[in-house]
């Protein structure tokens, strides 16, 4: 159908995104092919650690899923999307799909080293979610292709991450996010490392220095400082409204820290609970 | 004729009434619900999606109807805020409102009394910060969140007894 309705058409997951950008008249699809009644898109599965995730799978599904519980960055990024009611509508693989600079998922499940498997008129095929992403708002799909579903690796013990973000509000995109996956030896010593930033370039910027201070390194409040040092300097933000190119890298390595401090917590087998900060609380 | 134009049928209940729909497939469901239906109860505020008046419960979860296609509700059950009410009574989280003073100019009140019934139907009892949350995606440009807040928390309270 997408093939025959040709590369102005576009397809329809939760809309929470799509129908504002047409009503602001920054999309004119031709047609849409609505998602919505289509069975079994709509699913979280876990086996031996690995999740697979569908596609039109809401944020608050995501949200109160056994999955989450188990890996909570999953949770920190799906409870913090804009607000409740977009959360009942807005999917993952819409907002994956998108590829809108300032989304959450992407950088969140860049960290985890998720895949997202594309079906099309070619058949099926699954690519990184970091080479899925291509540019701002362009991804490798094509004008018939889908994501179908969005899948997420076993990360293994002593392995655990956490996404902060922060916004002006909550129905807004975050002004910048970071998502940290570590992976640690013991209680001191860190195995592997990956950090991820949101909304400060025009795809999530992967923090290869943050990763190699941390790696193989105890973690001392000098490494994570050196970390968060590197997150700032690999941050390409634009100044906008909400706020300008020194504010959003100094908010970056604030960010950064954080999300490395509950990480390393939570690998350490501890709860602590991370969400989404707002101005002014 | 441009597929937006196309008139689809659908089927949705509305607060409990059946009904069924021959509509262009372009319209959000909060014009259908003003419109046609003539519920005039649910607003549109900013509709960009931001402000939340036009809230409603598709399926028992709180959404903003100027963001969401009437195709897209097809075999789904809405609540509108005039749906609240059962057999002349007003709903606990109206009284709770009327009695706390939850509302100034009263125009993001249908979207907030919405949101606040998905949040204590889903958690009887939230916290500050569940209700914080719940609310997040509501606005009120008269500033009135002290006694909206205050409302809720009556209402969460009421519904305990």
């Amino acid at each position: 159908m997408l093939g025959e309705l040709g590369e102005e058409a576009k397809v329809l997951a939760g809309g929470q995104s799509l129908i504002p950008l047409m009503k602001l008249r920054l999309a004119r699809p031709s047609a849409l092919v609505d998602l919505n009644h289509i069975p079994r898109t709509a699913y979280i599965e876990t086996q031996n650690g690995h999740v697979r995730i569908g596609a039109m799978t809401r944020h608050a599904d995501i949200e109160d899923s056994p999955a989450a519980a188990c890996i909570p960055i999953l949770h920190d990024c799906a409870a913090g999307i804009a607000d409740a009611q977009v959360r009942n509508m807005g999917t993952i693989g819409g907002s994956v799909a998108e590829a809108d600079p300032h989304g959450d998922w992407a950088p969140v499940l860049m960290a985890l080293g998720a895949e997202v498997e594309c079906i099309g008129p070619g058949g099926a095929r699954t690519v990184p979610v970091s080479q899925f992403i291509k540019d701002a708002f362009s991804t490798v799909l094509g004008p018939a292709d889908l994501v179908r579903e969005i899948r997420v690796p076993n990360a293994g013990p002593r392995s655990a991450g956490a996404y902060v973000a922060f916004k002006r509000c909550a129905p807004v995109y975050p002004t910048a996010s970071a998502a940290v996956e570590v992976k640690m030896l013991d209680d001191d010593f860190c195995q592997d490392a990956k950090v991820v930033l949101g909304s400060v370039g025009l795809t999530p910027v992967v923090v290869a220095e943050a990763a190699s201070a941390l790696r193989g390194q105890a973690i001392t409040p000098h490494a994570i400082r050196r970390a968060a040092e590197a997150a700032m300097s690999a941050a390409d933000p634009q100044a906008d409204l909400r706020g300008s190119v020194e504010y959003k890298r100094l908010l970056v390595g604030v960010l950064t820290e954080r999300a490395l401090l509950a990480a390393l917590a939570r690998a350490r087998g501890e709860r602590v609970e991370v969400a989404h900060e707002y101005a002014g609380r | 004729m441009p597929a937006a134009n196309k008139r689809v049928r659908i089927r949705i209940a509305v607060n409990g009434t059946p009904r069924e729909l021959e509509i262009e497939a372009r319209r959000l469901l909060v014009e259908v619900l003003r419109e046609d239906l003539d519920l005039t109860g649910t607003h549109i505020g900013c509709d960009t999606t931001y402000c939340g008046a036009c809230t409603v419960l598709l399926n028992g979860r709180n959404v903003k109807s100027c963001t969401v296609f009437a195709v897209q509700a097809d075999g789904g059950e809405i609540t509108t805020v005039e749906g609240l009410e059962k057999d002349g009574k007003l709903d606990a989280v109206q009284e709770a409102f009327a009695e706390c003073h939850g509302l100034q100019c009263g125009y993001c009140t249908p979207g907030f009394l919405m949101s606040t019934r998905a949040l204590l139907s889903r958690v009887a009892h939230p916290t500050d910060a569940q209700i914080r949350k719940g609310i997040a995606g509501n606005t009120c440009r008269c500033t009135g969140y002290q006694n909206i807040f205050k409302a809720v928390r009556a209402a969460a309270g009421a519904a305990g007894k």
